[in-house]
């Protein structure tokens, strides 16, 4: 059955395009042909010795594609195909696969283990290949060492691959046993010492147990350490790789090893090569999350209900700690500003530094300054960038009782180096650190301010200043302005910025016109703080923004007449469209929500849509997010009117609610189409046919993203509640949708926050449903159609309020729903209530809500009853 | 089985400003659904109000409309057509009798409510105009408690003014309840019995007062005047009736003349018309005006009231049931002109209110002539007690600190006999 293949897996890597092109297409007629020939016809490849490497190598990057795809819907159907071969083709394969292992080329033996490790993930939750882990534990002694490092490595991708339910204990303490034993200093070979080093950090999460027990935690941990001291740097790095994912899966046991991970991650950080150091560092910035994470749970009472206490690991290593990091800072590298991908020993430190001064908060500040004010007026650059970094690192975190006075003395340093420091280095941190402090130190919230009137200006005239320096500092100084902005979002009515409103717009707008600002991200950081000045506007500089609307809508001209663009430049126009739609979404928002304001902006209306009809025309996800988003700002202000656009642009609406792949792009159309229902009444009549079959539809598919669900489900009650009894037509659809829905959402049996959080919103969405249609119907004479489903709805909220785990969103919208149904089906379903828990207990825990919203619904839930009932 | 790649977000800000345009949008969605369906259950709200208040007053739940529609379809038509925003448009009669019906009257404080210091609140009344103010399809009206029109202007209230209509302008609309205080030409809230279209008589003084606060500040119509806003509002500050409440808005300083302290039941709902759950108490040191003027301003010598004329030609308070303070006969009335529903006043003979078990037994009354035509009202039984008591021994504010006083000892009392 196997076929010979060698010669179109080498023509598949030929450098001839046609001869490659011919090839792949003859491998996928083979597959479409005759799959089970194909499959077997791959693994024989792979495993003869007596071929090419390159055709042996391919065989077994093809036969893996076959088992696994990135895309969940995919990937679900590569395994239910693979199911359903023959058990006999299967087995064959399998044992090719296996006998690869012995093979002498490596790069064929790490081949086969992945594949093996895919198959694995497929049958071992279905119970099949039982004896697939035994086979390979049998011989792990007696093979020759090669056979015994690919034996290890094929171990390590199973336990990646496999959920760590699927093997049992018996089976897990074999392969760490192998994998230990390999990983000592016993073992000779350095290949085999690797390879173990490497399976145990996929194992780690397979060893709960073990690590449970005091003795083969010791040991594990012991073997671990000593790796970290091998002579060979990639089993150094690798042994670091596996203490870091310890110190995060096993915080809780790490307590008798602090002291000697310490000891070896400070000489590693302090002395070993940059990728073992790296991962030194790496270790502590975990410590830090655990730590966060444990201390955020605790939420700053004691009476805490986190499931892991806090060792305070972070505070006692500190005084040893920081200097260790604060010598890092001092090792940057000459062009790290402006490589996008850098990652180095400063920038790990800083980063470091950074999580601990979350972790510890006011602690730190003491044990940073003496070093910054050491560094921070020295020659050397490195001295002065290092100094300034350290300073921002520990912005966030320590109590601004502690920081403000520190910063309100800096700060003239910090603006004075941001205009005068000669190298570019310290400009760019300096920036950074600006941005930083008024992130964490600035904005309604503080007592004392940073930014006073005496200030302000320096500090507005020296970052508008530097927007005109190298990309990376202008990006920067950008992103300060940005915090700038935001801290006085709520300012009131009058604020500090509106003097330099027109001044700061111009600015941004220049940057973003700069040659060079496609690098370090400046055009985008430009519009990005453009928004957020825009944002935190007050009246005051309202007709300032108005006039902004006819300047984005001129680029957004500009970039849809441009003809002719490489394929380069197309990209670079898309991501300019797509940061233009934003801002021109932040606009028609701001405007829209001011009464005289929305005026100004609606003279525009039929040139922004026409733009906006015309990006539709550029296939790029982010782009349609972007101009939807404006679309539906456009409508809520535009309100009845929006209806003379519907006949254009209905069919981006229809596209966008198809366009399930690109997920955030169907969940935006869908709460534009809200939007427009509120915008046009009854009059969304003529377009609901045709959006509620794309709805139907999406709700059905299993493609269909889950987040995307409970937007639909709110969007049927937008409908509803527009178009009122007219939605009857649908009720045979959505109604049913909704009750299986509902079903699933009763009851979480889940733990997990995520997963209740979920079911929540799923709740949400169902419930508003619910709303929109009872209220739609209301007055109606078809409310009687409504009737049939009113036992199951109080149902429904009846589960939800025993089930107890809703949240207080949740809680008011079901608590509307209940009057909702009361007001509508009247005395028709008054016994039906008062059968009903969610009418008394419910309602009541409503009543006395500390909530107001749940107050309101409450108290209307209770009126809309009282009258049911009392006929 | 690669390990992640350890590099972490370096000089990043942890935001995405595109993932915030996102929540923003997703969060005014969510408050528009919200409004939207606030907006639907809003008009249930106030349609049903207002059948309460056309049903008779004995009859105090609500009617399902459905079977009414059946039944009556005329009657349940009428009842349901008329709203708040036609009442604001009615014109003389018809508005004063509608109005006048709408709001909720405090009785006077005649002696120390239980629970005074728990379950009240207090404040100092402005001196000024009780009036309602309407604001609907953008302009706002002002509405003496006769009914009679005091002022036509725009405002910052919701749909108070043409420059704020929104979309849903037809069905939003506000209804406050305000003294008007002319030193400062300045509305100040005493009650909100409506805000945005959503009705608030169903709901707690405490959540009334909530709302009143947050919504009012929001709306910017406690700003200074301007062309779109020709009056300021302001709302009262409110106390609890404890010792140091009580004394704050008692001697407290306010920006306006002090007319006397209101006293809220916090569980109350608004309600038209008398109500014990509001009481007004005065004394020389808060008002100017203890005791009642007579028509030319003057304090009479001895105590007027206004009764109403009943068919039999009984003489009633405006309280439900009436207090009956005496009797016409038929020959007085006729000779009077007076007819049925006609307000009269009377002067009281000094020490001349006859109890027995607490009851008003019997009056002595001398007929002075028909009040004022703007009168829309009999006094009320506790307003004739209170000034009666004002005249004679008047409930002191160091009586009702010391109710608070005691009450607290009684706590404390309850909880030794507790222990022991």
């Amino acid at each position: 059955m196997a076929m010979e293949v060698t010669q179109i897996l080498l023509s598949a890597q030929s450098v001839d395009s046609t001869v490659r092109k011919h090839a792949e297409e003859n491998l996928k007629q083979f597959q479409e042909q005759n799959l089970p020939a194909f499959l077997l016809s791959l693994s024989v490849e792979l495993a003869s010795e007596e071929k090419p490497v390159d055709s042996r190598k391919l065989a077994g990057l093809v036969l893996k594609n076959a088992l696994d795809a990135k895309e969940q819907h995919r990937k679900y159907e590569l395994v239910q195909r693979w199911l359903s071969l023959d058990v006999s083709v299967k087995s064959q394969i399998k044992a090719c696969l296996l006998q690869t292992l012995s093979s002498t080329a490596s790069d064929v033996r790490s081949t086969a283990s992945q594949v093996i490790a895919k198959v694995a993930g497929i049958e071992l939750p279905q119970k099949q290949w039982p004896e697939l882990v035994g086979s390979l534990l049998s011989n792990v002694h007696q093979v020759p060492p090669h056979v015994k490092q690919a034996t290890i490595e094929t171990l390590g991708y199973l336990c990646e691959e496999v959920a760590p339910e699927t093997i049992d204990q018996d089976q897990v303490n074999k392969i760490l046993t192998a994998v230990v034993q390999g990983m000592n200093a016993n073992e000779a070979n350095i290949e085999v010492r690797l390879a173990s080093t490497r399976a145990l950090y996929n194992a780690i999460g397979f060893s709960q147990a073990n690590f449970s027990n005091d003795m083969e935690r010791d040991y594990i941990m012991r073997v671990v350490c000593e790796a970290t001291l091998s002579p060979e740097v990639k089993i150094r790095q690798a042994a670091y790789e596996c203490l870091v994912s310890i110190g995060s899966t096993y915080y809780e046991k790490l307590a008798p090893y602090i002291q000697d991970i310490f000891n070896i991650t400070s000489k590693a950080v302090r002395d070993d090569e940059e990728p073992v150091a790296l991962q030194a560092i790496e270790f502590w910035s975990s410590i830090c999350d655990e730590e966060i994470d444990i201390l955020d749970d605790y939420g700053g009472d004691f009476t805490a209900d986190s499931d892991v206490p806090c060792y305070y690991f972070i505070k006692q290593a500190l005084p040893a700690l920081v200097p260790l990091l604060l010598e890092t800072l001092l090792k940057q590298e000459e062009d790290q500003d402006q490589d996008e991908g850098a990652w180095n020993l400063a920038m790990a430190g800083g980063t470091c530094l950074g999580l601990v001064a979350r972790t510890v908060g006011d602690d730190i500040v003491p044990l940073v300054m003496p070093f910054i004010e050491e560094n921070i007026t020295k020659g050397d650059w490195r001295q002065r960038e290092a100094a300034t970094y350290a300073f921002g690192s520990i912005l966030e975190g320590p109590s601004p009782d502690k920081l403000t006075p520190i910063v309100n003395v800096a700060l003239g340093f910090m603006l004075t180096a941001l205009t005068k420091d000669p190298s570019s280095h310290v400009k760019d941190t300096t920036a950074w650190t600006l941005g930083r402090i008024f992130e964490f130190l600035h904005g309604s919230t503080l007592a004392t301010p940073i930014i006073t009137p005496s200030n302000c200006q320096q500090i507005i005239t020296v970052l508008l200043q530097s927007m005109k320096d190298a990309p990376n500092v202008a990006e920067k100084a950008c992103g300060a302005l940005y915090f700038l902005a935001q801290g006085y979002e709520d300012v009131g009515p009058t604020s500090p910025l509106t003097p330099y409103f027109q001044e700061i717009v111009q600015s941004l707008l220049n940057a973003t016109h700069r040659e060079d600002a496609g690098e370090s991200r400046l055009r985008t950081a430009a519009y990005e703080t453009l928004n957020e000045v825009v944002r935190s506007s007050t009246e005051e500089t309202a007709r300032l923004v108005v006039e902004l609307v006819q300047v984005i809508m001129t680029e957004l001209h500009k970039t849809l007449e441009a003809q002719k663009l490489s394929s380069d430049e197309r990209e670079k126009q898309t991501e300019l469209q797509g940061l233009l739609c934003g801002c021109l979404q932040v606009i028609i928002q701001k405007l829209g929500a001011s009464e005289p304001m929305k005026y100004a902006l609606l003279q525009y209306s039929d040139q922004i849509m026409n733009l906006l009809l015309r990006v539709f025309a550029c296939r790029n996800a982010t782009v349609h997010e972007e101009a939807m988003l404006s679309i539906g700002a456009l409508a809520y202000a535009t309100g009845p009117n929006f209806a003379k656009y519907m006949p254009d642009f209905y069919k981006y609406l229809d596209m966008g609610l198809q366009n399930f792949e690109e997920y955030q792009v169907c969940a935006v159309t869908v709460g534009i189409v809200g939007d427009i229902c509120r915008a046009l009444d009854d009059k969304v009549l003529a377009y609901c046919d045709g959006i509620m079959t794309q709805l139907l539809k999406d709700l059905s598919s299993n493609q269909l993203h889950q987040s995307v669900k409970p937007p639909i489900f709110s969007c049927f009650g937008d409908i509803a509640l527009a178009i009122g009894e007219n939605f009857e037509k649908y009720l045979m659809y959505a109604m049913p949708m909704l009750q299986s829905a509902a079903e699933l959402s009763a009851h979480t049996s889940s733990v997990d926050d995520e997963m209740i959080e979920y079911t929540n919103s799923l709740r949400n969405g169902i419930l508003e449903a619910y709303s929109g249609i009872f209220q739609g119907f209301k007055n109606s004479p078809k409310t009687q159609l409504l009737i049939p489903y009113a036992p199951h709805i109080l149902q429904f909220l009846d589960s939800i309020y025993i089930e107890k785990d809703m949240d207080d969103i949740v809680m008011k919208t079901a608590i509307g729903v209940l009057g909702d149904l009361a007001d509508t089906l009247g005395s028709n379903a008054a016994s039906l209530i008062q059968q009903s828990v969610s009418s008394k207990d419910f309602l009541n825990e409503c009543l006395s809500s500390d909530d107001h919203l749940i107050k309101e619904s409450a108290e209307w839930a209770r009126l809309a009853i009282s009258r049911a009932i009392s006929v | 089985m690669a390990p992640p790649d350890p590099r972490r977000p370096f000089k990043r800000p942890a935001f995405s400003d595109q993932q915030k345009r996102r929540d923003i949008s997703l969060q005014r969605q969510a408050q528009n659904r919200r409004d939207a369906q606030h907006q639907a259950r809003c008009l249930a709200l106030t349609t049903m109000t207002l059948q309460n208040d056309s049903a008779s007053a004995s009859e105090p739940e609500y009617e399902l409309r459905e079977p009414d529609f059946e039944i009556e379809p005329e009657a349940a038509v009428k009842a349901r057509d008329f709203d708040v925003r036609e009442a604001a448009s009615l014109r003389g009669r018809e508005a004063r009798r509608w109005f006048a019906k709408q709001l909720m009257l405090p009785e006077w404080m005649i002696d120390v409510p239980d629970r005074l210091s728990s379950d009240w609140y207090a404040c100092a009344r402005p001196a000024g105009k009780r009036c309602f103010v309407v604001s609907s399809n953008g302009v706002t009206v002002s509405r003496l408690r006769n009914g009679g029109l005091l002022h036509r202007f725009p405002s910052a209230l919701p749909n108070g003014s043409r420059t704020n209509n929104s979309n849903r302008s037809g069905q939003s609309y506000c209804i406050l309840d305000c003294i008007f205080h002319e030193a400062d030409q300045t509305y100040y809230v005493i009650d909100m019995v409506c805000w945005a279209g959503m009705s608030m008589y169903e709901c707690t003084t405490e959540f009334r007062f909530f709302w009143l606060n947050s919504k009012l500040a929001e709306s910017g119509a406690c700003t200074d005047p301007s062309p779109q806003h020709k009056y300021a509002f302001r709302t009262l500050v409110v106390y609890n009736s404890d010792q140091e409440g009580l004394k704050a808005a008692y001697a407290g300083p306010v920006s306006y003349l002090k007319d006397g302290l209101l006293f809220y039941n916090k569980h109350a709902h608004y309600e038209s018309g008398n109500t014990p759950l509001v009481l007004v108490w005065k004394d020389e040191n808060c008002s100017q005006y203890v005791l009642d003027t007579d028509s030319k301003g003057q304090i009479p010598d001895q105590q007027q009231v206004v009764l109403e004329l009943l068919d039999d030609g009984r003489l009633a308070t405006l309280d439900d049931p009436p207090v009956i303070f005496g009797c016409l006969n038929s020959d007085f009335i006729q000779k009077m002109g007076s007819q049925t529903g006609d307000l009269l006043r009377f002067s009281i003979n000094e020490g001349a209110l006859y109890f027995k078990d607490g009851q008003l037994e019997r009056a002595d009354l001398n007929y002075l002539g028909k009040p004022n035509r703007a009168r829309a009202f009999a006094d009320s039984y506790s307003k004739v007690m209170f000034q009666y008591a004002a005249r004679h021994s008047p409930l002191r504010i160091e009586h009702l600190l010391a109710s608070i006083e005691s009450s607290n000892h009684q706590e404390i009392t309850t909880d030794a006999d507790m222990l022991g």
